[in-house]
């Protein structure tokens, strides 16, 4: 029985240092919660609304920036992609049918294979095939209208013109479906409600990462509830002064959160953000 | 030809089939490691080949219109979901899961080894290896009933939380669930057969029966996982179905989706090591609990012999595993990224924990086992450089590559990435830290087997000189290529490194086995093995391997799920349950660790019914 004991004891002892360990040694990364499937009121969006939804599917639903990262180096950067769309089209490994630089921005993601940039090939096959999916399909899986939104906002972020249209009907059918079947009810952590609506994606709140905007972890501390309030609906009202890459500027952050929460949702926000210190 | 060679010949042909049978059944597949061309133009030339293809078998379909129409994967809503009130349906699923992988992975590891040595015993006429192989198989039989259970216990929960899920799966693999049924009851006829027959088939002709009956039993175990991991695949790289999930009709093809094979050879290797660990801790509990010299010498040879058993499989596990981790990305980049870059990215810092434990807990009982001979004096003076290596590849193992930071500690280390530390945390090094500790774990092996023998042969110097030659070199490649391609290359190219260094590795590990069987063929003892002369705390490193080892299982098992994120089958079907979400690392951890608990509690439990069984009155 004494061996019994001994042996229980140790092997518990090895078990609790491990779970100790994963749980305090690691860095407790809250990962994203899924993307949620959103029916989208295209009739009533402004481009800069539409843009700022292509930002949004751009580092969100659409993945991109999985490979499209200065870090990774998997990926080309699309920060000047609309600029560098019509070398592209000249170059005589593009097999492509595109003509302008929107529809060859479009052609990338729905036929990426049609014009690889040198070095991001799919291994063997001499930048003839791309390693990235067609993101209509699959795991991504983005309409139409989402996939216009991304090039407007990749137009935008190159300095270029905005040249796509927004769609004035409904998505395709199937992702109708899809928006019709998915849930819909509003987030009830205040942790769910900043993954759905992405603020991690520049901030530090909330266990999510965020290195561009100010860090929200501990705004509670130096600011009230209704300054709050006044920077989420109205963002360039107060602008920071300091942001971890540099000087904070103004219209960055995207104006349409009150079309993206539910009251309920709004006021569970500022509450948790006016705890948070 | 005698009639005895005659069934030692069909022996060793269809257990060589059986053990090479992951390997056989890539070479016909899809994306082979094996294949002399590059992975992505393999992969190209099937996807042209099916293109190709696709226009005639679609007009079959539509000929064939006495073939059952199938569904389309459902889209869920959360409401579709049953809820049992004090139950998390995805937490029961997970420890219902993992527990029967557990169990399953030891009582189908076992008998492959309890049949090699079963073999050993009769080639060598030695009694021991008869009844060691014996006493393996008892301890897998108690928890051949607790596997089932948990198969139960995993089949009714799916039932009550997941019944569309399961519903779809059955649609597509009803008849492979149903070929599943029956290997079962030939599994179990042909174990009871194999351990309740061991003493009336042990000897003479009857013998050879036996031992083929060990073999169907082997057979029919690894046939049963195949399947299972066919369902598994499946859902992460679904095959045999359309963009909507609908079933094309080709059982083979949902078998054969693209992950199967890395998943088959993988287990298959890592049930072999999680085997051995787990009987190496049986040895070791009833070395701690024996009352006479005898006692000890026996479970003492019985650990050193599970502890080589694990550590033999263990050594080409990381190789499966990189090309299991190859194939994910050739699959689905987005999905590999999530894997290595996303954040399951920092549980393999974990991983690097628990491996590194393996590897020092195996080496650590080496070297208590130096402690049998006498010889092994002369060896006793290399073993602190051994652990240093060990341990610096264990510490650049471990080394994140990107470090999570307050602002301010971003701002003063100028970036996400330590000036020295941060080039340490790519996969090149990382290749090239393990390459080398499975080197070195070798040598240990080396000085342990070598310890009590002198070599008689004239050419042992030589002998030895080669050795040296051999490892130095590999080191010195494995090291070129990982500063090379890690440093000098850009990223799609940084993965280079690693075959080479693995054919580096595996070329020692065969040409010093080779070198080392012939030099000391015939040698001289020193003394007598003293079996049974080891201190107690060396039974405790081999407790650490099991657990470790189910630890990691563990771990591994919820990434390879994991990294499916908010899908049931991927890209087909989702999963919109309250529990879709991907949880944190500690929360993860913890389930781990309570499965842990219950599998230990149990396997513990079952090794002193064990005990008490052979006790007389």
């Amino acid at each position: 029985m004494r061996t019994f004991l001994k042996v229980v004891g140790f092997s518990f002892c090895v078990i609790l240092f491990y779970a100790l360990y994963a749980s305090y040694g690691i860095p407790q990364v809250k990962p994203e919660a899924p993307p949620v499937e959103e029916k989208l009121n295209l009739g009533s969006m402004t481009m800069d609304q539409f843009i700022a939804l292509g930002d949004k599917i751009f580092n969100g639903k659409g993945t991109c920036t999985l490979c499209h990262n200065p870090v990774g180096g998997r990926a080309p950067i699309l920060d000047s992609v609309a600029s560098m769309a019509m070398e592209h089209l000249k170059d005589p490994r593009y097999k492509g049918k595109a003509k302008t630089s929107e529809e060859y921005i479009k052609e990338s993601m729905v036929i990426p294979s049609a014009f690889v940039v040198a070095g991001f090939g799919v291994k063997g096959t001499n930048d003839t095939e791309s390693p990235m999916p067609n993101v209509t399909t699959g795991a991504i899986g983005l309409n139409e209208a989402e996939v216009d939104a991304v090039i407007a906002y990749l137009q935008k972020k190159a300095g270029q013109e905005v040249t796509v249209k927004i769609p004035t009907g409904a998505p395709a059918g199937k992702d109708e479906k899809a928006a019709e079947t998915a849930p819909a009810s509003p987030a009830k952590k205040p942790e769910e409600l900043v993954a759905k609506l992405g603020c991690g994606v520049c901030h530090k709140i909330a266990g999510q990462p965020g290195v561009l905007g100010p860090d929200l972890t501990k705004i509670g501390a130096a600011r009230k509830e209704d300054y709050i309030r006044r920077a989420v609906l109205d963002p360039d009202a107060d602008i920071a002064k300091q942001c971890p890459t540099g000087p904070c500027l103004p219209g960055v952050m995207p104006k349409d959160y009150k079309d993206k929460m539910t009251a309920g949702e709004f006021e569970m926000l500022v509450k948790f953000m006016a705890n948070s210190k | 030809m005698k009639f005895s060679k005659k069934i030692t010949l069909t022996f060793f042909i269809i257990l060589f089939l059986v053990l090479a049978s992951p390997i056989i059944l890539n070479i016909t597949s899809k994306s082979s490691v094996f294949s002399l061309q590059p992975l992505s133009i393999v992969l190209a030339e099937e996807v042209k080949q099916d293109a190709a293809a696709a226009p005639a078998e679609e007009t079959a379909v539509k000929e064939d219109k006495a073939k059952p129409a199938y569904p389309p994967a459902p889209k869920l809503k959360e409401s579709d979901y049953p809820k049992v009130k004090g139950f998390n349906g995805r937490i029961v699923i997970w420890l219902a899961a993992q527990l029967h992988l557990w169990f399953a992975a030891f009582v189908l590891a076992v008998p492959i080894f309890v049949l090699i040595i079963e073999g050993i015993g009769v080639a060598t006429k030695d009694e021991r290896y008869d009844k060691m192989a014996y006493e393996f198989i008892k301890i897998s039989l108690t928890a051949y009933s607790i596997t089932a259970v948990f198969g139960g216990l995993l089949a009714f929960s799916l039932i009550v939380f997941y019944p569309d899920f399961l519903k779809y799966m059955a649609n597509i693999f009803g008849s492979t669930m149903l070929a599943y049924a029956f290997l079962f009851f030939a599994e179990s006829a042909s174990l009871y057969i194999y351990y309740y027959g061991w003493n009336w088939l042990k000897h003479g002709f009857k013998k050879w029966v036996h031992l083929t009956i060990g073999l169907i039993l082997n057979a029919v175990g690894t046939t049963l996982m195949f399947l299972a991991n066919a369902w598994v695949t499946f859902m992460m790289s679904p095959g045999g179905v359309d963009a909507a999930g609908v079933f094309q009709g080709n059982d083979w093809a949902v078998i054969h989706n693209f992950l199967w094979n890395p998943i088959n050879l993988h287990r298959f290797v890592a049930n072999v090591a999680y085997g051995g660990s787990v009987v190496g801790a049986y040895a070791a509990y009833r070395f701690l609990s024996a009352q006479t010299r005898d006692e000890k010498a026996h479970y003492d040879w019985m650990g050193y012999t599970a502890n080589f058993i694990a550590i033999a499989a263990l050594l080409p596990l990381p190789f499966a595993g990189y090309w299991l981790t190859a194939e994910i990305y050739a699959y689905s980049q987005q999905m590999g990224i999530t894997l290595m870059g996303g954040v399951f990215a920092w549980l393999f810092i974990i991983q690097a924990v628990l491996i590194g434990a393996l590897f020092l807990s195996a080496n650590y009982y080496l070297w208590c086992g130096m402690g049998r001979s006498e010889g092994a004096v002369r060896y006793n003076k290399y073993i602190k450089y051994i652990a240093f290596v060990i341990i610096a590849c264990f510490l650049v193992w471990f080394t994140p590559h990107t470090l999570v930071m307050t602002q301010a500690e971003l701002k003063a280390l100028g970036g996400p990435y330590h000036k020295y530390l941060g080039p340490l945390g790519i996969m090149p090094a990382k290749n090239t830290a393990v390459n080398i500790m499975i080197l070195f774990t070798f040598l240990s092996f080396l000085l342990y087997r070598r310890a009590n023998k002198v070599a008689t042969v004239s050419w042992a110097k030589y002998g030895n000189i080669a050795q040296t030659a051999i490892f130095a070199g590999a080191i010195i490649n494995i090291v070129f290529l990982g500063v090379y391609y890690g440093y000098f290359t850009n990223t799609v190219l940084k993965v280079g490194s690693s075959v080479p260094q693995v054919a580096s590795t595996l070329s020692v590990i065969i040409f010093c086995i080779i070198i080392d069987v012939l030099m000391f063929k015939g040698a001289k003892d020193v003394a007598p093995l003293k079996w049974g002369n080891v201190p107690d705390r060396s039974q405790y490193a081999l407790f650490l391997l099991a657990v470790s080892f189910t630890w990691l299982m563990g771990l591994m098992g919820y990434i390879r799920s994991g990294i499916r994120q908010h899908w049931h089958v991927y890209a087909i079907m989702r999963d919109n349950s309250a529990d879709a979400f991907t949880p944190t690392i500690g929360y993860s951890a913890q389930i781990v660790s309570i499965g842990v608990i219950i599998f230990m509690a149990i396997v513990i439990f079952i090794f002193w019914l064990n005990q008490i069984s052979s006790k007389k009155a």
